[in-house]
């Protein structure tokens, strides 16, 4: 195994282990917001390191920059509906955000 | 061996999530599990060396028919609250009947489904590809991939009415209209925050969205692509643009609406007809096919997009 297919693995498996603490967040976390927060880590990074984990694995300059522009317009896409959902769940319940406050341990 | 695993294992992804979908209690979760399972067939393409196809299954049916359902969640939900006012918006539940699954027309429906596919089984390992045959003729056509040389050329009549069902179907959305409300633009008019996030976007990605259809139109002489799927991706950035306010639809009685929408199919009709004065039905001008087939290529995208983005907005409505 060359440098290239292992630096490849290494980075794809970070990129999937980012994807599955997104997927454990969206499944535990309480509320709308906290979800969004672990979506959109998994969304960045994740994807990000997948994306380099297969640039090294390109062939030609055209397919690099095909999957950057992949990962760009992944992470537009996601910051934005992140927004969009966070101001619809929060004009709809607003008193959402007050009822899953952490609560006090002594 | 590691790509028959991942076979193994994306065939039953399918069928999990399809079940899913079937089974999901609210009809939102269902949308959403059939756009995966859209993208989950899609991959599936990939796997089966059908890229055109896959860009098509990918756009129009995980995409479009994905933002078709959740718009019409959304009516149905508020249809249901004006119906009840005040009970609050609950998402719409379906019970599966579950003991519906033992009656006669179901075990006739598998039984049929098992006939057929036992039938095309059999008929797979008789008949020889009809890609063997299409290969050498490629080169008459002007483009060398053999499924838009299929398309456009050897089956142009199939591509003709395959857009003449589209707009079929715009005018089965606009035959919705109530009376008093015909002629006006298509669906609701949205606004977005001034100098946010969604104007952002929609500024944004259209240009991005350009750039990909015409390079996806492009390509589809040579590698993969086309005008359907190009035309998808220009009515999703449109589509996005008009959700942040930013363009709007023409009014369904102005001429220019109605002439966009017929542009793709009338030029491609107006070849058959030049083919069969001068020749044959649909038949292209000897010198430079390829060069004609993109030109038709090109405004067939601009009629689906116009098509597949009115059909999204809607009914016309009157903006209070």
């Amino acid at each position: 195994m060359n440098f290239l297919n292992i630096m490849t693995v290494t980075l794809t498996t970070a990129g999937v282990l980012f994807f599955i603490a997104g997927t454990v967040g969206l499944l535990r976390f309480p509320d709308v917001y906290c979800r969004l927060h672990a979506l959109t880590k998994a969304d960045n990074l994740g994807l990000g390191l997948i994306a380099l984990g297969l640039m090294l694995q390109a062939d030609g300059a055209g397919a690099v920059l095909r999957l950057g522009l992949v990962w760009l317009l992944a992470i537009l896409a996601a910051a934005t509906t992140a927004q969009l959902i966070a101001r619809s769940a929060l004009s709809e319940s607003p008193d959402e955000l007050t009822r899953s406050a952490p609560v006090e341990r002594n | 061996m590691a790509a028959l695993i991942f076979d193994i294992a994306l065939a039953g992804l399918i069928v999990a999530v399809a079940l899913a979908a079937m089974l999901a209690r609210e009809l939102l979760a269902a949308i959403v599990l059939f756009i995966v399972y859209g993208l989950l067939v899609a991959l599936a393409w990939v796997r089966l060396d059908a890229l055109d196809v896959a860009l098509a299954e990918a756009a129009i049916g995980a995409g479009l028919t994905g933002i078709l359902l959740v718009g019409a969640a959304g009516r149905l939900s508020r249809g249901a609250e004006r119906q009840q006012p005040g009970s609050s918006p609950s998402p719409l539940r379906i019970p599966f009947p579950f003991a519906r699954l033992l009656s006669l027309p179901v075990l006739i429906a598998v039984a049929t489904c098992i006939a057929l596919l036992a039938l095309t089984v059999s008929l797979l390992r008789q008949t020889p590809a009809q890609a063997i045959a299409v290969v050498p003729e490629l080169t008459a056509t002007g483009v060398s991939n053999p499924v838009t040389a299929v398309l456009m050329n050897f089956r142009g009549y199939d591509t003709l009415l395959e857009v003449v069902v589209l707009i079929a179907a715009l005018t089965a959305v606009w035959s919705l209209t109530p009376d008093r409300d015909w002629g006006l633009v298509q669906g609701n008019p949205h606004r977005s925050q001034p100098r946010g996030v969604l104007e952002y976007f929609g500024q944004l990605l259209p240009l991005a969205g350009f750039v990909v259809a015409a390079h996806l139109l492009w390509s589809g002489s040579d590698g993969h692509g086309g005008a359907f799927q190009a035309g998808t991706v220009l009515a999703a950035v449109w589509l996005l643009a008009a959700m942040a306010g930013l363009v709007r639809a023409w009014p369904v009685a102005s001429a220019r609406l109605r002439m966009l929408v017929i542009l793709g199919p009338a030029c491609f009709a107006a070849f058959g007809v030049y083919g069969a004065v001068s020749g044959s039905f649909l038949l292209y001008p000897g010198a430079a096919p390829g060069m004609w087939l993109m030109a038709l290529e090109l405004v067939l995208a601009v009629s689906i997009a116009a098509v597949l983005s009115l059909v999204v907005l809607g009914v016309p409505r009157r903006v209070a």
